[in-house]
């Protein structure tokens, strides 16, 4: 796990972006009682201290659930999937024993089948869109 | 867990009524309410006088979003003639209904008011299918779920991939809930999909040939829900017959003081228990394969009521999906974890069935018009309990009922148990 930690960024949704944006999957550790959670939260619902701070996961983590998606959201579809490109959302459980909801990456939609849950995964960024419009997606690869 | 309290006072429904459900182009959420209104007044055994009604909970998820009209309480009120009558908007994603229902209970248990309209309504097909599944995202965890390119489809799918995984179910499994709902559901004049399956799929077949096509050859309805062109796969394992339709439709129910009840019927249905819970986005919990918040709110309602899920005869539960109806009837106690799926299989949760679930035809035939199912249910148990469900009736003595509402992955529930005493 790296030891990167910093206390600037707020333990917000978007400072949480801006880490993803720079290929950073980041969450907040409790300096009470350890636990870690990614998505970020400024307080910890364990043992309800507010102080938190940034630690970066080791970005492994196995599937927990997943679906193929056929008939997406605007902004998917805008990204070229439809029923005859479908692609994979999950759930993610990390290392660290926080879960995440991601894209998965390296799997064959077309079979779902033969997708195992408990799948070991690894982090990974989806780019879409240039310049200003670029946005940056959590992903895990299998 | 925050220890379940008592009512302070007795709440009886003493009507309930509800609008077709559909697709109605014609028809605002404020039209559809109007038409429930009317049915519940009809229902009311020595008649209603409007001007008794002391106030309003109406559950509806996002008319903002729907029909690009928010402020929806007052103009509901006003539609029925209620204004100047305090009238409160509850949202609560799907589970809104439940909730305004809620509130309506601990109004006139606290002494506040002896006599509450509560009402459910959405208009939701004004959009087409896109715009209807960004409007229902809004209910998940935004900034964290909606990313990762879920729709609500794949929320309740990604929960039926672990509870396949664990329980060694297959898809089929879920068909079995779908055909049972669509049986109960032709039962029901006011269901969006009054069909059974084996009808829809004739009419599809009459429909190809009519237009000069070539005709499907499906010889069972397993053929037909096996099928991609009959039962498109909307996110795997879950398909189009897994899924609720999307749906306008609104309802509404009376609800007094115990200590008033005969003023309107001698044959008033009893609300014993409320329980309600709220829990994280879907990722954030130990287990996919089942919902907490429902749990908690059942333990609750089961506490207050002082019964058992043993006790009741039959239940309306969340079915927006087919592994929604599974895992529900395990949250609820019904069936064991890892048991719910063969109920529909062996017959149990059938009409005629041990445990009748959704007799009403669910979310999932009768129609899901998101801020009024949870109202709904509380109309289909009303009348089952009463003996008014026409050829859907429950035979035997109908003296338990509970519905159980969800809002969205299950960060919101709410349960209710009723019980009639003559
Ligand atoms: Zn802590």
């Amino acid at each position: 796990m790296s030891e990167e930690t910093t206390t600037i960024r707020p333990f917000s949704a978007a400072a949480f972006n801006q880490y993803i944006a720079e290929h950073k999957l980041m969450g907040t550790r409790c300096t009470k009682c350890s636990k870690t959670y990614a998505p970020p939260r400024a307080i910890c619902p364990n043992c309800h201290s507010e102080k938190m701070e940034w630690v970066e996961t080791s970005g492994k983590g196995k599937l927990a659930g997943f679906t193929v998606i056929y008939s997406g959201p605007t902004f998917m579809s805008e990204q070229g999937f439809d029923r005859k490109n479908p692609y994979i959302s999950g759930i993610v459980e990390l290392e660290e024993g926080t879960n995440i909801s991601a894209r998965i990456t390296g799997i064959d939609p077309l079979k779902p089948s033969e997708i195992k849950i408990g799948t070991p995964l690894n982090v990974d960024f989806i780019e879409f869109g240039e310049g200003e419009a670029k946005k940056t997606y959590l992903a895990f690869k299998a | 867990m925050p220890k379940s309290k008592s009512l302070a006072r007795g709440v009886a429904i003493v009507g309930a009524g509800m609008s077709k459900f559909g697709a109605f182009s014609e028809k605002n959420s404020r039209d559809l309410f109007v038409e429930a209104f009317k049915e519940m007044t009809k229902s009311v055994d020595k008649g209603l006088d409007p001007s008794v009604i002391e106030s309003l909970y109406v559950g509806n998820f996002s008319s903002d979003q729907f029909e690009h009209q928010a402020h929806t309480a007052p103009l509901l009120a006003d539609a029925v003639g209620l204004t100047p009558i305090p009238a409160t908007r509850v949202e609560g994603a799907c589970a809104s209904g439940g909730l305004a229902l809620r509130q309506g209970v601990m109004a006139i248990a606290s002494g506040m008011y002896d006599v509450v309209l509560v009402g459910g309504a959405e208009r939701m097909t004004g959009l087409n299918t896109a715009g209807v599944t960004d409007a229902l995202a809004t209910a998940a965890d935004v900034p964290f779920e909606i990313p990762a390119g879920f729709t609500f489809p794949g929320f309740y799918a990604a929960m039926a991939s672990a509870y396949m995984h664990r329980y060694r179910m297959t898809p089929e499994h879920l068909m079995n809930v779908a055909i049972k709902n669509h049986d109960n559901a032709s039962l029901n004049p006011n269901a969006q999909f009054g069909v059974t399956i084996q009808k829809w799929m004739e009419g599809r077949v009459a429909a190809a040939i009519k237009k000069g096509k070539p005709a499907p050859t499906w010889s069972t309805i397993w053929d037909f829900l096996h099928d991609e062109a009959g039962n498109p796969t909307v996110a795997w394992p879950l398909r189009l017959f897994d899924c609720s339709p999307v749906t306008d439709g609104a309802a509404a129910v009376l609800l007094v003081a115990e200590e008033r009840m005969h003023e309107f019927t001698d044959h008033p249905i009893h609300i014993i228990g409320s329980g309600q819970a709220s829990g994280s986005a879907l990722h954030d919990r130990p287990e996919l394969t089942t919902i907490p918040a429902a749990k908690i709110a059942a333990t609750n309602a089961y506490e207050m009521a002082g019964v058992t899920a043993k006790d009741i005869r039959i239940a309306e539960v969340h079915d927006c999906f087919t592994i929604a109806e599974v895992i529900a009837t395990e949250d609820l106690g019904f069936f064991a974890p890892g048991e719910g799926f063969k109920a529909a299989e062996d017959g149990v949760t059938a009409r005629n069935g041990a445990k009748p679930i959704n007799t009403s035809g669910g979310l999932k035939a009768k129609g899901h018009p998101v801020g009024a199912s949870g109202v709904a249910q509380a109309v289909e148990v009303f009348k089952q309990m009463r003996g008014q469900a026409g050829e859907r009736q429950v035979a035997g003595d109908v003296n338990l009922a509970l519905t159980h509402n969800v809002g969205a992955t299950g960060s919101t529930c709410a349960v209710h148990v009723y019980e009639r005493r003559n």
